[in-house]
């Protein structure tokens, strides 16, 4: 089903900001394999309202895919906004009337998502010193929420995810000897299991809406929420691929473990060992460089055909050059 | 081969003239023309930079290993060996290897890219 979302928007318009309401504005934001975002405005009797529509441009699968539907992501948004988190505010959960397929509205949030702004742009520089320490903030609000019922998260633990990582790896032929090693390494350090919580599953720079002057204003992307360590979310975001040109500063390229670590403790969330921490950060590279390959993959075998898919699987190598450091550096 | 043109100078003629385009086209096609003006960066550097580097993974591996043989068979050995358990991070030479070869293929794959361990870039 194709799905004219210019033609479907100001009817949106006027069932959120009722009959006399009418759309001001839209454009399309980005567009990824199978998620797009909009940016729409409505003028109406309440007034100007921006806002920001997320809809899904592929078909969802949910026995295969890794990520939840957008009407989870959504409930998650919601459930964990309730509970204090800094998250974007849910508008509106779409339905069969809008004829916009799975989607969701959130109200907009100012600030900037580009990882590479976040650690290099001089708007940042006087606020870059507290970020790290927000980040471990923010994650508890987040890591104490009760899921809403019935959303059926996926819950995994450090050797869960070995296991998956490995097996996609022998899948797909590839023969990589520091990728071996890595998996090697980590089998023999998975850490003991601990008491599991809801994650955001891709909490890094770049799915984080950052304020030049107050720092973390949204946790954005819930598409790979899951149930699991909460150093999970903490090892992600320190992992290289997402420090964008400055990995002398661990945390997202703008800050120190200590200080996420610090901000996480601070904020009542349980304490964390840093070798917890860089466990899950260089299973993160690892995964990374898993994902890459099977992205080549997905061209290789005709699945998708654009020359994006190739180039990605080009990274794997990034992620080998961080992790024979990692290995030589121990956790 | 022949010189006039050498086959990285193909590779480079495409590569400019992708570029030379890319303003005249759509968001989404200037986007793709820029990964595919990054490909064509990356067959150039690997024509040029890959034999050299080839050369010394497998002086490397052929070290580590103890016999000789094709990249494809040490690197094939290689795996083996991690994956049996027989070479672990403890291994000398391992690391040392696998460094110098990530080293190389970054340096083909994406030279901008910032390994873990690099240190901070000078204050402007």
């Amino acid at each position: 089903m194709t799905v004219d979302v210019l033609a479907s928007l100001p009817r949106l318009a006027q069932r959120l900001g009722g009959e006399t309401a009418h759309l001001a504005a839209a454009e399309r934001l980005s567009g990824g394999a199978s998620m797009e975002t909009w940016a729409f405005a409505l003028e109406g009797p309440n007034g100007h309202e921006d806002l920001i529509l997320r809809r899904r441009s592929a078909p969802f699968d949910p026995e295969t895919a890794r990520s939840v539907s957008l009407a989870t992501e959504a409930a998650l948004i919601q459930a964990t906004g309730a509970n204090g988190a800094r998250v974007p505010r849910v508008r509106h959960v779409c339905d069969e009337t809008d004829a916009l397929g799975e989607a969701y509205v959130m109200v907009r949030v100012d600030g900037e998502t580009l990882g590479r702004k976040i650690t290099s742009d001089a708007r940042f520089d006087a606020i870059r010193p507290t970020l790290a320490r927000q980040c471990g903030e923010v994650l508890v609000p987040i890591h104490a929420t009760t899921p809403p019922a019935g959303l059926n998260l996926k819950a995994v633990d450090g050797q869960i995810e070995l296991d998956r990582y490995e097996e996609v790896y022998r899948a797909t032929g590839a023969e990589r000897p520091i990728l071996e090693l890595a998996i090697q390494y980590l089998r023999q350090h998975t850490p003991p299991p601990v008491e599991p919580v809801l994650l955001h599953g891709d909490f890094r720079n770049g799915n984080i809406m950052f304020d030049p002057q107050q720092g973390v204003a949204a946790v954005l992307d819930w598409e790979l929420a899951h149930i699991g360590d909460p150093a999970e979310d903490m090892g992600w975001i320190c992992t290289n691929s997402w420090r964008f040109g400055r990995p002398d500063r661990p945390v997202g390229g703008f800050g120190d473990y200590a200080d996420l670590l610090a901000g996480y403790a601070a904020a009542g969330g349980r304490s964390i060992e840093l070798s917890r921490v860089r466990f899950w950060q260089m299973l993160g590279s690892l995964r990374w460089g898993i994902m890459c390959l099977t992205m080549y993959l997905s061209w290789r075998d005709g699945v998708t055909k654009s020359v994006e898919r190739p180039m990605i699987g080009r990274r794997v190598s990034e992620t080998e050059a961080d992790l024979v450091v990692l290995l030589e550096q121990g956790l | 081969m022949i010189t006039h043109p050498r086959t990285e100078e193909l590779v480079e003629s495409v590569r400019l003239w992708i570029d030379e385009i890319r303003p005249s086209l759509d968001p989404r096609n200037a986007f793709l023309a820029r990964v595919a003006a990054n490909a064509m960066a990356t067959v150039y550097r690997e024509l040029t930079q890959g034999p050299v580097a080839e050369a010394r993974a497998i002086a490397a591996m052929a070290e580590v290993l103890g016999h000789e043989g094709t990249y494809g068979e040490l690197n094939h050995a290689l795996c083996d060996r991690i994956h049996a358990g027989d070479f672990t991070v403890e291994t000398p030479g391992l690391l040392a290897a696998l460094k110098v070869m990530a080293r190389d293929q970054i340096a083909i794959d994406q030279p901008n890219y910032k390994p873990e361990g690099t240190p901070p870039p000078p204050p402007k």
